[in-house]
């Protein structure tokens, strides 16, 4: 029997448990020895003009071996210009007018922005330095907020003469509310979070003979030395990028940012090796943040449950810089439709500059605000025509028997049973007696409400498919086997899942099989890991592989055992080659690799074959509401999240698991807020409030596998489904347990006071 | 000043800064890097170790308020890799950790979560775990491998 499907526990663990991941801070190699620390200075103050900087003091200070500032930048190329003014919508910082520095020079944007650096030896004279570089900044308005960049009474690029850095223009089409008999309209705030990886930024580097190392905290290597290349003006062969353990990533690690590029700079700038580790301080207010769009929503349909016309306008604040922000709603335009079959869908969006911490992906970038926006306007056009709201879903969902089905936003879904995931989860969760026990509560008064929350989904994973993935696979002559793969790991468990493949296609066994990644000098070309992109692709590559390494094993061993190719067969079981009824004479994968010569057993893949996926399911949130206080607590959640054909179910749990309390913890407690002036007031995690064991129950997760028809392991991506589906169907739920008190919408975080505001406007009102 | 701490069973002593907290004690001066920094403000828990058997966050703790006191950290809780402590291997088992890096703190935390209260329940075990973080796996499996362990340390 295949290994492939069980439950495997993970390889990686025993190091991981026993003496700890190798994070970038822990890294004690030899070329890092003398290496000397980077302490940032960063700007007190959101929107400002520099009018000088001091640094003679800190220069001067115990320790410091050098303080650096834009002007000692001399030495870089004219940033690369990524050649997009705005309407691309693609993924990659904007250029031209809108570009953004490295140390900035003449003006800041946004509380957190690096001015200048001070280097020391000792970690802690690196602070006390740092306090005595002298800034004179000219303050200016700060534009907080996307309703700040559109009143434009301040602007953060003044050459631009605007805020608003991308827009497609309004929608082009209403006529189709007309025919409807009931519309709704509402204004959806999907809050800007924080990615909070337990581990933070970290960069080590260091410039010797011609060449720059970087060990970076990033989820792709190669895509980091490509942006290394192009900001240093160097050959991407002369730059090494390593990613050792990365402590968490959730889309704020793709790639390599802005900080860390300042430290390489500086690395080869003083010839000194350097090593950075942000403080969870400076985390939260220079770390990309993620989501903060602005939704204004429109559905219309019949009394009979009919969905006929769905809008989506999004206002995307993508704070100082636009760096994946102006991707993101391309995104959510793209899904917007959700898992319905509704006959006009229309969306239109902005991006604007604001004077905060510039967005980026956050786990489902821009995809759980698509789901979060329809999923609460299904809600609102229910209790509008007073039809239970799973009901109202059964009624739109794409039918089975509609695929491959294209939505009006141009996606293709390719395979699913939307239904069939939402009467699974409707059963399971025992919905019918949820609603009565709701009932009873009502009927009673009950302090404590019950909430019973409801989403459908359809999200796309590998968006970026032709980006491929590479893999190598070589069998070695001791009967091992290496994987090189550019699909880097950080938490998902790619090393379990790869030798799964590995074991399954060639019979060698699982703890035989090492699995490499994140190293440029080994894996040249790559694209790493984000967008639930990494088994459908990177995973496809290493199945293909060792395809590849069975057919040149196949004629090596025919000609060991002087038989034709036709008549070998490799006894995955035993993993051995025998010739077809003859398991007698056999020969080993060691005896093989070592029989082969020449290149031996290696093969080479770079798999582009492949197209988005689309995987799809339902959650359902059940919260008791203390109308009293305005107090939600979740206490089940139950969901089926459908990715196609399961690997391992150990990891595909995992996986769902975390995303879900990141989405609980949007609609109940995150939120990343500023000030009037642009001040973060949630800059530690005593301000910011991640969700933490006591606040979430045990979840209950029921299985579907609908295959995909594009990729041979029939594999989804599953890294983003969590955040997807239980955003919204807790925030569903807290407003259903309400709703009986003629409230409709609350913005999350669904926290106690505004969960207590709302209930109390409903009772005065009435 | 001269500190002189066990950690995991070996005395570690060096002249350090008076401001000198014990987790970078452990990790610079002891070269320890299993126990984790994640926070500033003794949130996350990362930096959870054994002070004299109990837990403490030791980003929040003085290498000199540790000064002739022991100290346990994850990598001196089992013999290594091949010889794993029952909450060590109920993680595993239970798949309670993804990226690691919480890992060293959350385990540091069972062990201590155990010793006061061999036989917790799960509503127990979760709100003794409030001041570890993690971001990863959405504390489920965490929950059932603590639960996991103290089921086996019990006397059947």
């Amino acid at each position: 029997m295949s290994i492939l499907g069980t439950r495997v526990v993970r390889t990686e663990d025993p190091r991981l448990l026993t003496a700890g991941g190798t994070y970038v801070d822990d890294l004690r190699v030899p070329e890092l020895a003398q290496a000397a620390r980077v302490t940032f200075v960063r700007s007190p103050i959101a929107h400002a003009e520099i009018a000088g900087m001091d640094v003679t003091a800190a220069r001067q200070a115990p320790g410091v071996v050098a303080v650096l500032t834009a002007a000692d930048m001399d030495d870089l190329p004219p940033p690369p210009d990524s050649g997009l003014t705005g309407t691309e919508g693609l993924p990659l910082p904007l250029g031209g007018q809108w570009s953004e520095p490295l140390l900035a020079a003449d003006r800041v944007r946004f509380v957190g922005e690096p001015v200048a650096i001070v280097i020391t030896d000792d970690r802690y004279a690196g602070e006390d330095a740092a306090e005595l570089v002298s800034v004179d900044y000219n303050q200016l308005p700060a534009v907080v907020g996307v309703d700040g960049a559109l009143a434009a009474e301040s602007l953060l690029f003044p050459p631009a003469g605007s805020n608003v850095a991308v827009s497609t223009g309004a929608p082009a089409d209403s006529a189709a509310f007309d025919g409807c008999e009931v519309v709704v309209e509402e204004t959806i705030v999907n809050q800007r979070l924080a990615p909070v990886p337990l581990e933070g930024r970290a960069t080590a580097a260091r410039w010797a003979d011609g060449k720059l190392t970087v060990w970076v905290s990033t989820q792709n290597a190669q895509i980091a030395r490509f942006i290394l290349a192009g900001a240093m003006g160097l050959d991407p062969a002369s730059i090494r990028v390593v990613a050792p353990d990365v402590g968490g990533g959730f889309g704020a690690k793709v790639g390599i940012d802005r900080d860390a590029l300042i430290v390489a700079w500086a690395a080869k700038h003083t010839g000194r090796a350097l090593r950075w580790a942000e403080t969870r301080s400076e985390n939260m207010l220079a770390m990309t943040h993620g989501r903060a769009q602005r939704h204004g929503v429109k559905i219309g349909g019949t009394r009979d449950g009919r969905i006929l016309a769905y809008r989506l306008e999004i206002v995307q604040d993508t704070g100082a810089y636009s760096r994946m922000g102006g991707f993101l709603p391309f995104l959510t335009s793209l899904m917007a439709a959700g898992p319905y079959d509704i006959g006009h869908v229309e969306t239109a969006y902005q991006v604007v500059v604001t004077n905060a911490t510039p967005i980026s992906a956050y786990r489902g970038a821009g995809r759980p605000e698509a789901t979060a926006a329809i999923e609460r306007a299904v809600d609102l056009f229910a209790a509008e025509i007073g039809m239970d709201p799973a009901q109202v879903r059964r009624i739109n969902l794409v039918p089975a028997d509609k695929f491959p089905f294209t939505s009006p936003c141009g996606a293709t879904y390719d395979t699913g049973d939307y239904v069939g995931a939402l009467d699974k989860v409707l059963a399971g969760g025992g919905y019918a007696e949820l609603r009565a026990e709701q009932a009873r509560r009502r009927e009673r008064g009950d302090v404590l409400q019950l909430g019973i929350g409801v989403a459908s989904y359809v999200e796309i994973t590998a968006a970026d498919a032709d980006g491929g993935e590479t893999a190598r696979l070589v069998v070695h002559d001791d009967g091992t086997a290496t994987v090189y793969t550019g699909s880097s790991a950080h938490g998902q468990g790619h090393h379990t899942a790869w030798a799964m493949l590995v074991e399954a296609e060639l019979g060698i066994e699982m703890a035989k099989v090492t699995v490499i990644h994140g190293d440029t000098d080994l894996i040249p070309a790559g694209v790493g890991t984000y967008a639930s992109r990494s088994l459908q692709l990177g995973g496809v590559a290493v199945q293909k592989a060792a395809v590849e390494v069975k057919d040149q094993a196949r004629r090596v061993a025919a000609e060991m055992l002087e038989a034709s190719d036709a008549d070998l067969e490799l006894d995955v079981d035993r993993g051995v080659w025998q010739v077809r009824g003859d398991p007698a004479a056999s020969r080993t994968w060691a005896q093989v690799a070592a029989h082969a010569g020449g290149a031996g057993l290696a093969a080479d893949v770079n798999y582009t074959d492949g197209k988005p996926t689309f995987p799809f399911g339902t959650h359902l949130a059940v919260t008791e509401v203390d109308t009293e206080t305005g107090k939600a607590r979740l206490i089940r959640h139950v969901t089926v999240d459908d990715a196609g054909t399961v690997l391992n179910p150990v990891l595909a749990e995992g996986q769902r698991h975390g995303g879900i309390a990141q989405g609980v913890a949007q609609a109940l407690l995150e939120e990343v807020v500023y000030d009037t002036d642009g001040n973060p007031i949630t800059g530690t995690l005593v301000d910011y409030a991640i969700i933490t064991a006591a606040e979430l129950p045990s979840f209950e997760l029921l299985t579907s596998e609908t295959p995909a028809t594009i990729n041979p392991l029939g594999a989804k991506g599953i890294g983003e489904a969590g955040t997807i589906g239980a955003t919204p169907a807790t925030q569903n739920s807290v407003i259903d347990a309400v709703s009986h008190l003629g409230i409709r919408h609350i913005d999350m975080p669904l926290t106690p006071a505004r969960v207590w505001a709302a209930i109390s406007e409903a009772r005065e009102s009435r | 000043m001269k500190v002189t701490v066990t950690v995991n069973g070996s005395e570690v002593a060096a002249e350090v800064a008076d401001r000198t907290l014990l987790v970078h004690f452990l990790r610079d001066v002891a070269g320890l890097t299993a126990t984790n920094v994640g926070c500033d403000t003794s949130s996350c828990g990362a930096c959870t170790v054994l002070l004299d058997g109990r837990s403490v966050k030791s980003c929040t703790v003085l290498a000199a308020q540790a000064d002739g006191r022991a100290v346990t950290t994850v990598e001196g809780l089992s013999g290594g890799a091949d010889e794993l402590h029952p909450v060590q291997r109920a993680f595993r088992a239970e798949h309670g950790l993804q990226c690691g890096f919480c890992t060293p703190g959350m385990v540091m935390a069972s062990v201590s979560l155990l010793a006061e209260n061999p036989s917790p329940t799960e509503d127990e075990v979760r709100s003794a775990l409030e001041g570890n973080l993690c971001r990863c796996t959405g504390y489920h499996n965490i929950v059932r491998a603590v639960l996991a362990a103290a089921s086996e340390r019990r006397p059947r």
